[in-house]
């Protein structure tokens, strides 16, 4: 029955995880598809043309004013033929052309159908501090559906009304700027601030000042807000990656008393086997399927890894039971060799691209901005975290690991193969390697260094964590992932990693054992 | 019985010592000096500083010996203790640069890239021999005896004091690695040109520092042989066998411990400080998470739990490496690799193990290393 209601349990959450992710792709090019909007009533043929040919001229005056016609009345269309004139006029007339240019293009893209290209659209329309460019801002900001497009539509029109020259639409801006939390207003404020602080300021300057001042402070206070939670995020991501690494580590050094010092090349060779996987696609799929590389590489990168395992238990580790500086040392000259195999055969550096999905990111309040391949890796640690509870404590072959674990030689009398656990219990930690190393693709190169990187990290975990406990793991990982991120804005990331080590053996001193102490007859093994 | 076949044992090492003795001291660097340079049996400039480095790395061996072979605590972070001898010598050599240096400044040279104008106060004492010659020794076995104290006083062991010894060499590879350290970043310190006023590039300085070199390697190896055939050492041994029983015993294990701890780091530091000048370079690519593991297989290779194999395991595998990265370099580290697994699985004793065991053969063979359990608890 237990079993029956976790399983339940189970479906219930990935389906709550994963269809929501799904839903948000599915609706976000539905989002995109704001109805371009034709272009207004066709001027009469003659002004544009004459306004073309008036901005090639030697008139300076009359240059200008052409400029300013073509980008009241221009669109889209014109920017072939003014790239034309550009490409054979010369410095003056380039440097007119050029705002009419921008500022058409902008336009343009105002109305695209990617959110991205609509947003950094009007983002650098703030830059051409054109008065039209509010109208256009503002009129595409009420058909605007994305929340975050329209919010930077909104801030860049306030932006833009800031450089006004009245007085009332000023501190209108001023306000409104504050109330959105604009970041990118904070030097634009500053330089009100200052102008009214001046000692030969205005009654005017000095009211904007303070409004300013105000704004500021809002903004500030947001930020700081908006800070903590990427910097929680970014720990949270961090924990998720050691979590991932040391799960596999945790196991093997837990339950069957190896360190296995190869783990990261086992992960190295998950990174591979999906960098591989993505050469296949390429080679013989067409591009549309490209995506889909991605889950087929799960299977391979586990397999691929669990089998590395296997041979490895089989030649190597079996014959070191129990003696645990002889493992490290073993499985340390086996990393080696995969390592430089690795370095042979791929040569120094490789990537993976992200499938599609996860590009990009989610934009969830102001300032806060969440990576999309930070999010997976989160979703894959806790998937793994549940299959492993479920495969130890929930299944049968979870019964005889547990079993062989606290006493060998009577689960041997009962029947239990212990030679045939030890094996497939290492090809799983194995496995997990794998899936981490696949996961690692998305967040960093594939390189023959790259278990180096982590491995460290990963047994500071483990060892912090205390043997055999995947509470001490989950627990050890957060914590070590948190601090690191904490300390990191303050000290630099390199004496972030030195800082963690002392504290790890600090730690130690109060915890020998680590979180999760062993206890009774074992606990001195 | 044991007895006997204890001194017939050591009989037979005080011989080898003072044949490897003669050997090293008095014809390798006659053979440098008399034969004429086509002359077969010339042993040139270059292989004599080589084999001073091979014997610099054989002190840094035993002194993991005395801690791994004897007292069974694994560090892997022996390569940190190294790399401070190493940097404090490196730092002396480099204020002996003076005017010569690149840019003709006081400084050395990677103080003027990094637009460091005037000398860092930490720098100060190493403007004199003396000075560098203390601190070689003293900030390695500080610095070991802060971390020991730590870490053996909360019976951090086994494999987490392994695990710890290595986050420390990896932390400090990436603190050398820094600039803002200020001990030359990646490149590390070199370039130097004179030691006590002795042209570094002279012959006759190198084999000056080489012969040093061979006295304090026998005078290191006699070091470790008093404090093995001590009551000392015997708590060592029993330690590495059961510590709990020595715990039981009445005595203090972590206080033994961080004592060989310290001897070992120090050692480390001599060595570090002897190989600066006849290399000529010390960066933190030396330093770090692997050359302290190599240390690691010298031991294993030579034989861990003696001595000799120690000093073996050296200076074989680091001729076998110098040998092999010339004709094939991508396959060393394979070969690295591959001589960890097999050694370890295959013959715990190590050369020194192999060769006993083929001499010994018609006496009942005796097993270096006695419980393997018990030594990785």
């Amino acid at each position: 029955m237990g079993l029956d209601r976790f399983s339940r349990y189970v479906i219930a959450f990935v389906l709550l995880t994963i269809l929501p992710i799904g839903l948000l792709s599915t609706s976000a090019p539905a989002a995109d598809a704001v109805s371009s909007t034709a272009s207004e009533s066709v001027p009469p043929a003659n002004p544009i043309e004459q306004a073309l040919i008036d901005i090639k001229g030697d008139d300076a005056a009359l240059r200008s004013q052409a400029a300013a016609w073509l980008i009241e009345k221009g669109d889209a269309s014109l920017i072939p033929k003014l790239d034309e004139i550009r490409a054979e006029a010369d410095r003056a007339v380039r440097q007119a052309i050029k705002p009419v240019i921008d500022l058409l293009k902008n336009h343009a893209n105002l109305t695209s159908e990617q959110a991205d290209t609509r947003r950094s659209a009007a983002a650098d329309l703030v830059g051409t501090g054109r008065p039209e460019a509010i109208t256009w801002l503002e009129a595409a900001a009420v058909k605007e559906q994305v929340w975050w497009v329209k919010y930077t539509m909104e801030e860049s029109a306030q932006l833009i009304q800031l450089r006004s020259d009245d007085h009332a639409v000023k501190l209108a801006a001023i306000k409104k700027l504050g109330e959105l939390r604009s970041q990118n207003g904070l030097s634009a404020l500053k330089d009100v601030v200052e102008a009214g602080t001046q000692s030969g300021a205005t009654e005017q300057q000095r009211v904007l000042a303070d409004s300013a001042q105000a704004s500021i402070g809002q903004i500030d206070s947001w930020s700081w807000w908006a800070g903590s939670i990427e910097t929680l995020f970014r720990g949270i991501s961090l924990s998720s990656i050691l979590l991932i690494m040391s799960l596999g580590l945790a196991i093997v050094f837990g339950l069957m008393g190896v360190i296995n010092m190869a783990h990261g090349e086992l992960m190295m060779v998950g990174a591979y086997a999906t960098f591989i996987t993505q050469q296949a696609f390429i080679a013989w799929f067409s591009p549309e399927h490209f995506d889909w590389y991605f889950p087929v590489a799960l299977p391979v990168a586990f397999l691929s890894a669990a089998l590395f395992g296997l041979v490895l238990e089989a030649t190597v580790i079996r014959f070191l039971y129990g003696r645990l500086l002889e493992t490290l040392l073993a499985t340390w000259g086996v990393s080696l060799i995969l390592m430089q195999a690795a370095r042979v055969y791929f040569g120094d550096l490789t990537a993976v691209i992200a499938p599609q999905a996860l590009r990009g990111g989610a934009q969830v309040m102001v300032g806060v901005y969440l990576p999309y391949n930070r999010i997976f890796i989160i979703i894959l640690s806790i998937v793994c975290v549940l299959g492993i509870y479920f495969l130890l404590f929930r299944s049968n072959l979870g019964v005889r690991v547990r079993s062989v674990t606290q006493n060998r030689n009577m689960s041997a009398c009962l029947g239990i193969p212990t030679r045939k656990v030890d094996s497939y219990t290492f090809a799983f930690a194995s496995g997990l390697a794998g899936i981490a190393g696949w996961a690692l693709t998305m967040v960093g190169n594939v390189d023959p260094g790259l278990g180096q990187n982590y491995i460290v990290d990963a047994f500071m975990v483990v060892v912090t964590g205390g043997v055999g406990k995947l509470a001490g793991t989950i627990w050890a990982s957060l914590g070590i992932g948190g601090l690191n991120k904490l300390i990191e804005p303050v000290s630099g990331a390199v004496y972030g990693k030195v800082f963690i080590l002392v504290g790890v053996i600090l730690f130690l001193q109060w915890r020998p054992q680590g979180l999760f102490a062993a206890k009774g007859r074992n606990a001195d093994a | 019985m044991p007895e006997q076949m204890a001194t017939q044992q050591n009989s037979r090492e005080t011989l080898s010592f003072y044949v490897a003795g003669f050997v090293l001291l008095v014809v390798l660097p006659l053979l440098n000096v008399l034969p004429g340079e086509d002359s077969w049996l010339y042993l040139s400039d270059f292989r004599l500083n080589q084999f001073g480095k091979f014997l610099c790395f054989a002190i840094l061996a035993l002194g993991l010996d005395l801690i791994w072979g004897y007292c069974g605590v694994l560090s892997m972070g022996q390569g940190v203790f190294f790399g401070f001898g190493a940097y404090c010598m490196g730092m002396y050599l480099a204020l002996q640069i003076g005017k010569e240096s690149v840019y003709g400044s006081e400084l050395p040279d990677f103080m003027v890239w990094t637009q460091v104008k005037e000398l860092p106060l930490f720098w100060y004492p190493f403007k004199s021999f003396a000075g560098a010659l203390f601190g070689g020794i003293l900030v390695p076995v500080l610095f070991a005896t802060i971390f020991g104290f730590l870490a053996f006083r909360s019976r951090i062991k086994g494999v987490y004091f392994a695990i710890i010894t290595q986050a420390l060499a990896f932390a400090a590879w990436l603190v050398f690695n820094r600039n803002e350290t200020r001990l030359g970043g990646t490149n590390g310190l070199t370039d130097f040109k004179q030691l006590l006023g002795y042209r570094l590039s002279d012959p006759s300085t190198q084999r000056a520092l080489y012969i040093i070199t061979v006295l304090a390697l026998g005078a290191t190896y006699l070091f470790c042989r008093w404090i093995v055939a001590s009551r000392a050492g015997k708590v060592l041994i029993a330690i590495r066998d059961s510590e709990s029983r020595v715990t039981f015993s009445g005595y203090t294990p972590w206080m033994f411990k961080l004592f060989v701890f310290v001897v070992a780091a120090g050692l480390a530091g001599l060595s570090g400080m002897l190989y600066v000048p006849q290399v000529g370079i010390i960066t933190p690519a030396q330093i770090g998470v692997l050359p302290s593991l190599e240390v690691v297989i010298w031991v294993a290779v030579g034989g861990r739990g003696t001595l000799i194999g120690a000093i073996l395991g050296a200076v074989a595998v680091n001729y076998g490496r110098s040998v092999l990265t010339n004709y094939f370099p991508e396959a060393w580290p394979f070969i690295l690799g591959g001589l960890f697994v097999v050694v370890v699985t295959m013959f715990p004793d190590g050369l020194l193990g192999m060769i006993r065991k083929l001499t010994d053969r018609k006496k009942t063979p005796t097993p270096l290393i006695k419980a393997e359990g018990s030594t990785a608890a």
